[in-house]
């Protein structure tokens, strides 16, 4: 529109005087290329996954805050908390979105990105809440979405869950958080440490003492930590029992295809820390084998010119819990798939039952045990119901969505657990065309499959000795079977 | 006992009840009424009747109680701004406790009100905070500035707050420089020509170095800040990189990204033999992998921008296709943009996986995702010749299926296949047409349509085909009616015996039923080529048509380049540059990446500025594309029509349209001030500038002979015109004008069919001959041409005065741009006045019609002057010397008669001149009528319409000087006049 305002004068428009034929011309040209698609893309742009919608103008004149607002929606679509950082954006702007919800098929399809005609909406949906940001200039979005996960995270610190009833109960409380995580738009407190000073976290015993007393949940003194060299942890830290404990937990995402190869395999994995030590520590954790992590994010504590030189890890821990660094294994020697899958799953053409049935084992699991195992496969609409009988656990099939869940618990080498049985079938209808993809969880104590291994912590700086310790743990993250 | 209490008051007399509790003598009991308004206010609902009474409780040592109120204050401020003018007092106090946390905490509130009379109580104390002892309050007043600018940027910068905050990015606490930088760029984005941002070797040190130290945040800021420096050769560039790496281990993503962009831009300035390109390589695949481990959000954004990255560098991620597997439990926006990623890494290596994924993914549930998988596996087929059996054959397993949108979308990306490969799979026609009868989607009907009229010689039953889909004609998309109407032609021009009455009815369909002009069209011209010209009708018709390529997919070179450095933005989600989404072209700063070179020459030449620098002024002034769009969508694009009729007329309105709005006809005799002050500025503008370059004598010594010759400038930038680069200046050249262009075919096709037209401008310029291009253009080819122009073309006024609007079509498209052409091009050879005549007109010439500005740094005598401004058709008429200074006396006549007179002083201790330049205006017997000269404020212009029958002066040929403008700095005062 505003194009338009700037054209260079009113008279322009009867400019070029149309000569005859140039219509015919035009015409021509278009009927030599007289393909389906002219010399147009292959394929189409759709692919692109581009907006439909035109696009908003940030506008330049008003450019300002990062994130302007924040809007919390739930899933039947109310707004049941809103914050603005600037000046106040009418909820209004909320309806580009519920638009966006309508279309998408389900809450998780919902686009991160949302243009409107004059802002832009970024959103993340955890714990059944949408968190909508309100953003009106050109902002990297993945400063805004990391910004919104670390929102979710600080509510789920400072409630123990993150639910629209306890934001409810709790809404003062998050309305100073908020105040605290942004200033202007821009990133303020986001460690949760530092928050935590500043806005006490509810307990039912600081409720009672505040109410007797007449004392508030809000900090009056600056945080110490929040200008030192250590932001990330304060001073004056005091315990009686002095301990330091390490879980080094990893996810494996696999898909597996029909016949039991592994298509892609690979791990991520976190060590996440609980440190609860006096004055100031300073940690050094050394690997067996740290050659296996060629791709890790760390924490901001540790130094990494000492990763880089000596391949170890040597920090000053924040106090109490947080993620030392998390890892990326990808490469395909290195995976070990842990479970196979057989599976005989037919529905047949003619009448209207099919065979159904599945077997769990162990396969690569260094002598652990995998337990918690649990099952699970979404059956094409055409399924009608499905007789099973598990040898082992218990197993559920949702006849309304379709959805197959069977809880396996610990697999038995000696026993292998099975699920088998009839399906039956809408009659009338032909057979599905899509096969069921499996989807599988375990977890192995004890064990990292990688086969990542601590070799020692040692502590500096201090004279007391600490309690230490270390837990692997092995887990299935999007592991999926394909039939 | 919970928050949610706050809730539950009594619908009836809630506000009423809150008032009461707030004025409460009770601290517990008002503060409980303030969180009753804060929750009240989180959920929408309008509390601001209660702003007094909020306010009343801001005065109190309780911290709790104060941020609630503060939090109250920003919300509701704005509207009852009288009010808000009670808590001035407060927030002034606060700023001087002792508490750094209230300080910082009284600062930050009051930038967020955003009150005129707030804002002037709060310079004071922010000055002091952003020399504040603490860095808390520091860092809280940074960001402070920022708030205040877009409030009232004017106030900021009489304050002198930039300065300050250009300052604090040499503090000594990295959290203040990350804020004072995340400041300053949020700043420098509303102001895209101030240089606010002033990078430099030293200030880019300071920055790496508090990279090391503050939050992750303020890394992010760091890093797009460092994204606009130009690293003066590839040593720079690779030591920054080398510091920048470390980042790509954060845990942060938008870290990782940000990181990604400053090592993707400065690696375009290394060689490719280095070492150490290698190695960086090699060191950004695996952080772009585990980007896509994180939440399905950040995924998104990652691989919207890993698309971008695989198009620029497809080394990076080439061993890596698995990690874009697609799960089934994926968001369906994850799943799509790893499918078009895959086929991007698709080679003939991994070409069996791909293809085999693809085909599971046919088999899922989810029908849009199916029909991308489809499409996909004919995108493989182009892309990978070798592929391309292989493609075929699971297509046509995917059509054995039924499933009826599969067999759609397979026949869809059959037919592109056909067009990349003719004549080699049309043996699957016949299963095809098995499934003709299924087909319910306009696209696939239109595709099947394509098949059957395309090979219609091979199909015996072709007409029986194509008859059966011409029944429901009318109740077809006009998709498919086209291609049904352009299949039968095809069909009777390969066998004409059987089908004429088939064609004869659907040429009827199409011109006599339809509504539809497109097909109207269409019909019309088959009909009337069949009727005149068979011969030609297969010609057209039946002609060979271009392959298909992958590269219709990819972003176009010159776009990805400028994406690639607004990697991480919301640019590069939806892989569009940011001047498509601002409006207008104000404000856009065009991105590029480094040249690759080491030289630190043409790292400063002004083609390749730091982005963060100045643009070029055209842009801001030249309409852009879209505005020019609407008005010249009547484009006659066949040779300039150039009768001599119009020109007399057109001449004589150019002198009037040139005086705009002041114009006052031919009637009187006497000079009418001009009344408009708007549109005499842009007579001067142009004119001041044009004098500028002449006089800028500083330059080396151009050798043509002729008039002084701008350097060639960009108009059109590939960017918007699909690949072609037009640049070019204008010169004059013995009489004659000429317009030197440089075509730039930066497209991956080959461009040809090139013509140009000009809209009506102020002096009618027009083409005089059509533009020559000899052979067709091929991609990365560039041509010369010089354009003759004349002045007989149609006038219009234009704004600027010098604007020019111009078209030019190739093969591919229409494309418009606007460029200033330099008035002296325009000052004819005969623009010499007689004496007498200047002596005369000189004292006609009203005082409002004169201005003055100076010319600085020209260090040439008056003689040398004369000589070099003769060259470009600008005349003396007389010297003289005036207390040390040298005056001189000028006259200059533009094409379409209008004179210009002019003074020149020359201070022989001073580089700079004094201008005085007044285009005159006499009033010799005879002549129709004064035309009343525009007054612009202050340059002197007098115009004087052509039929004047002056004396001629001789031609000068002497060679100018060139270099850049300076453009004078006007004054006010006036200097005498007269001529000795």
């Amino acid at each position: 529109m505003a194009e338009r305002a700037a054209r260079p004068g009113p008279g322009t428009a009867e400019v070029f005087v149309r000569a005859p034929g140039a219509g015919l011309a035009a015409a021509a040209l278009r009927a030599r290329g007289a393909g389906p698609t002219g010399a147009g893309p292959v394929g189409g742009r759709g692919l692109c996954g581009e907006p439909a919608r035109g696009f908003a103008p940030p506008q330049p004149g008003l450019a300002a805050a990062m994130i302007h607002s924040l809007f919390l929606i739930n899933a039947s679509g109310d707004i049941f908390l809103e914050k603005h950082w600037k000046s106040v954006v009418s909820r209004s702007v909320c309806d580009y979105f519920f638009e966006a919800q309508e279309r998408a098929s389900e809450a998780e399809n919902v686009p991160p990105v949302i243009p409107t005609p004059h802002h832009y909406l970024l959103s993340v949906y955890r714990h059944k809440i949408f968190f909508v940001a309100v953003i009106q200039s050109e902002v990297p979005p993945l400063f805004v979405i990391e910004f919104l996960h670390r929102v979710v995270d600080t509510f789920q610190d400072y409630f123990g869950v993150c639910s629209e009833v306890i934001i409810k109960d709790n809404v003062v409380v998050v309305y100073e958080v908020l105040e605290e995580m942004l200033d202007n738009g821009f990133p303020l407190a986001t460690e949760s440490n530092i928050l935590k000073e500043l806005i006490k976290p509810p307990t039912i015993l600081r409720t009672v003492v505040n109410t007797i007393t007449g004392s508030t949940n809000v900090g009056d003194q600056l945080p110490t930590g929040q200008l030192s060299v250590v932001p990330w942890r304060r001073t004056g830290v005091k315990y009686t029992n002095n301990e330091a404990y390490f879980d080094v937990i990893e996810e494996i995402d696999a898909i597996i295809d029909k016949s039991g190869s592994t298509i892609t395999a690979e791990i991520q994995g976190v060590i996440d820390a609980c440190v609860k030590l006096t004055g100031m520590p300073d940690l050094t954790l050394s690997f067996m084998n740290p050659r296996l992590l060629d791709d890790v994010s760390f924490h901001p504590c540790v130094r990494f010119k000492r990763w880089e030189s000596e391949r170890i890890l040597s920090f000053i821990p924040p106090d109490g819990n947080f993620r030392l660094l998390s890892y990326h294994v990808s490469a395909q020697n290195l995976v070990a798939i842990p479970v196979y899958v057989k599976h005989n799953i037919s529905f047949r053409d003619s009448s209207s039952l099919g065979r159904f049935e599945i077997t769990v084992g162990p396969k690569q699991t260094m002598g652990k045990t995998v337990e918690g195992v649990m099952v699970t496969s979404q059956m094409p609409k055409s399924v009608l119901n499905m007789t099973l009988t598990p040898s082992q656990g218990t197993h559920v099939f949702d006849p309304v969505t379709k959805l197959l869940s069977w809880d396996v618990g610990k697999i038995n080498p000696q026993k292998l657990p099975s699920l088998k049985g009839s399906v039956s079938l809408q009659a009338g209808t032909s057979k599905p065309d899509e096969n069921p993809t499996i989807n599988l969880q375990f977890k192995i104590q004890q064990l990292a499959i990688s086969g990542l291994k601590v070799n020692r912590l040692d502590m500096y700086g201090e004279k007391y000795k600490p309690f230490k310790g270390i837990k692997y743990m092995t887990k299935a993250g999007k592991f999926q079977v394909r039939t | 006992m919970t928050d949610s209490k706050y809730f539950t008051t009594t619908k009836k007399g809630e506000i009423f009840e809150l008032k009461a509790e707030l004025n409460s003598d009770k601290k517990e009991k008002k503060k409980e009424a303030v969180k009753k308004v804060i929750a009240s206010m989180t959920v929408g609902k309008d509390v601001s009747a209660l702003f007094p009474d909020v306010v009343n409780c801001m005065q109190t040592d309780n911290l709790e109680l104060k941020k609630l109120v503060y939090l109250y204050l920003m919300n509701y401020a704005k509207s009852q701004p009288d009010m808000a003018i009670m808590a001035v007092n407060t927030f002034v106090k606060d700023c001087e406790d002792p508490n750094p946390l209230i300080r910082a905490l009284a600062v930050r509130t009051m930038g967020c009100i955003r009150v005129d009379k707030i804002t002037e109580y709060l310079c004071e104390p922010l000055r002091k905070c952003l020399k504040d002892e603490d860095p808390y309050v520091r860092k809280t007043a940074a960001v402070c500035v920022a708030k205040l600018h877009d409030i009232n940027a004017q106030l900021v910068e009489d304050q002198g707050f930039l300065d300050t905050l250009k300052d604090l990015i040499s503090d000594s606490n990295p959290m203040v420089v990350a804020n004072a930088v995340a400041a300053l760029s949020e700043i420098a984005e509303s102001h895209p020509s101030s240089n606010l941002l002033d990078l430099n070797p030293q200030s880019i040190n300071k920055l790496l170095t508090a990279l090391n130290e503050c939050t992750e945040w303020g890394q992010i800021f760091i890093l797009d800040c460092l994204a606009n420096y130009m690293p003066k050769d590839d040593r720079e560039a690779q030591s920054i990189c080398e510091r920048v790496t470390p980042r790509l281990s954060h845990a942060n993503s938008a870290v990782v990204l940000s990181a990604v962009k400053v090592l993707m831009k400065f690696m375009e300035m290394l060689s490719k033999d280095l070492d150490y390109y290698g190695t960086l390589l090699k060191k950004l695949a695996p952080p772009l992998v585990t980007l896509l481990s994180a939440e399905p959000e950040l995924q998104y954004v990652a691989l919207r921008n890993i698309n971008l990255i695989v198009q620029k560098r497809p080394e990076i991620l080439k061993h890596e296709m698995k990690v874009f597997f697609v799960k089934y439990n994926d968001p369906i926006y994850v799943k799509l943009e790893k499918l078009d990623i895959m086929i991007r890494l698709a080679s003939q290596a991994n070409i069996a996986q791909v293809l085999a994924e693809l085909k599971e993914y046919a088999t899922e549930v989810d029908v849009d995702f199916v029909r991308k998988a489809v499409r996909a596996i004919g995108r493989c087929a182009i892309k990978v010749e070798q592929s391309a059996e292989r493609c075929v054959s699971t297509l046509l397993d995917l059509i054995q299926t039924k499933v009826n949108y599969v067999v759609q979308e397979a026949i869809v990306v059959i037919k592109d296949i056909f067009r990349k490969y003719p004549n080699k799979y049309e043996s699957v026609i016949a299963t095809l047409c098995e499934n003709l009868d299924s087909l319910d989607e306009p696209e696939a009907r239109a595709a099947m349509i394509w098949i059957v009229g395309e090979y219609a010689e091979r199909i015996d039953n072709a007409d029986e085909l194509l008859e059966s889909f011409l029944e429901g004609f009318h109740d077809e998309s006009t998709q498919v009616q086209l291609q049904l109407l352009t299949a039968i032609v095809k069909l009777f021009l390969k066998k004409p015996t059987e089908t004429q009455e088939l064609v004869q009815q659907v040429l009827s369909l199409a011109t006599q039923d339809s509504d539809n002009p497109d097909l109207r069209d269409r019909g019309y011209i088959y009909w009337r080529l069949l009727s005149t010209d068979p011969v030609a009708a297969k010609e057209v018709v039946l002609a060979e048509k271009p392959l298909i390529s992958e590269e219709t997919d990819l972003i176009e070179p010159t776009l990805l380049d400028e994406l690639i450095c607004y990697i991480g933005t919301l640019a590069s989600v939806y892989h569009k540059p940011p001047s498509a989404f601002v409006e207008g072209s104000r404000g856009v700063v065009h991105k590029s990446l480094p040249p690759r070179t080491g030289s630190s020459e043409s790292a400063e030449s002004p083609d390749t500025a730091p982005s963060g620098g100045p643009a070029a002024d055209q842009p801001s002034v030249i309409p852009t594309q879209g505005d020019l769009l609407g008005d010249l969508l009547n484009l006659d694009l066949g040779p300039p029509v150039s009768g001599p009729p119009m020109a007399t007329s057109a001449v004589q309105m150019g002198a009037v349209d040139l005086l705009g709005d002041s114009l006052m006809g031919g009637s009187g005799g006497s000079f009418t001030p001009a009344p408009s002050t708007t549109a005499p500025t842009n007579v001067g503008a142009p004119l001041g500038s044009g004098l500028g370059d002449l006089f800028d004598l500083t330059g080396g010594v151009g050798t043509l002979s002729g008039s002084y010759v701008a350097p060639k400038t960009v108009w059109l930038p590939a960017m918007k015109a699909k690949g072609l680069e037009i640049s070019g200046t204008f010169s004059r050249q013995v009489g004659s004008i000429s317009m030197d262009l440089v075509l730039t075919n930066k497209a991956l096709q080959v461009m040809s069919d090139f013509a140009i037209q000009f809209n009506r401008n102020s002096f009618g310029l027009a083409p005089a001959a059509p533009l020559q291009v000899h052979a067709p253009l091929a991609p990365n080819q560039s041509v010369e041409i010089t354009l003759p122009l004349n002045t007989v073309g149609s006038v219009m006024k234009m704004e600027p005065l010098n604007n020019l609007q111009v078209a030019v079509k190739n093969n591919i498209d229409v494309f418009y741009f606007s460029t200033l052409y330099p008035l002296h091009i325009l000052f004819v050879e005969d623009g010499k006045m007689e004496r007498q005549m200047f002596l005369a007109t000189w004292k006609d010439i009203p005082n409002e019609n004169e201005t003055q500005f100076q010319i600085k740094d020209c260090s040439l005598n008056a003689d040398a002057v004369s000589s070099k401004l003769q060259g470009s058709n600008i005349f003396t008429i007389a010297k003289r010397n005036v207390e040390g200074q040298d005056m001189l006396y000028q006259s200059l006549k533009l094409t379409n008669g209008i004179w210009v007179l002019a003074e020149l002083r020359i201070q022989p201790s001073n580089p700079s001149f004094t201008v005085h330049p007044t285009p005159a205006c006499s009033h010799p017997p005879g002549a129709g009528g004064h035309v009343p000269a525009v007054g612009p404020p202050q340059l002197l212009v007098v115009l004087v319409p052509a039929p004047l029958s002056l004396s001629r002066g001789e031609g000068g040929t002497a060679p100018v000087g060139t270099a850049e403008a300076h453009r004078g700095v006007p004054t006010v005062k006036r200097c005498p006049r007269g001529i000795p």
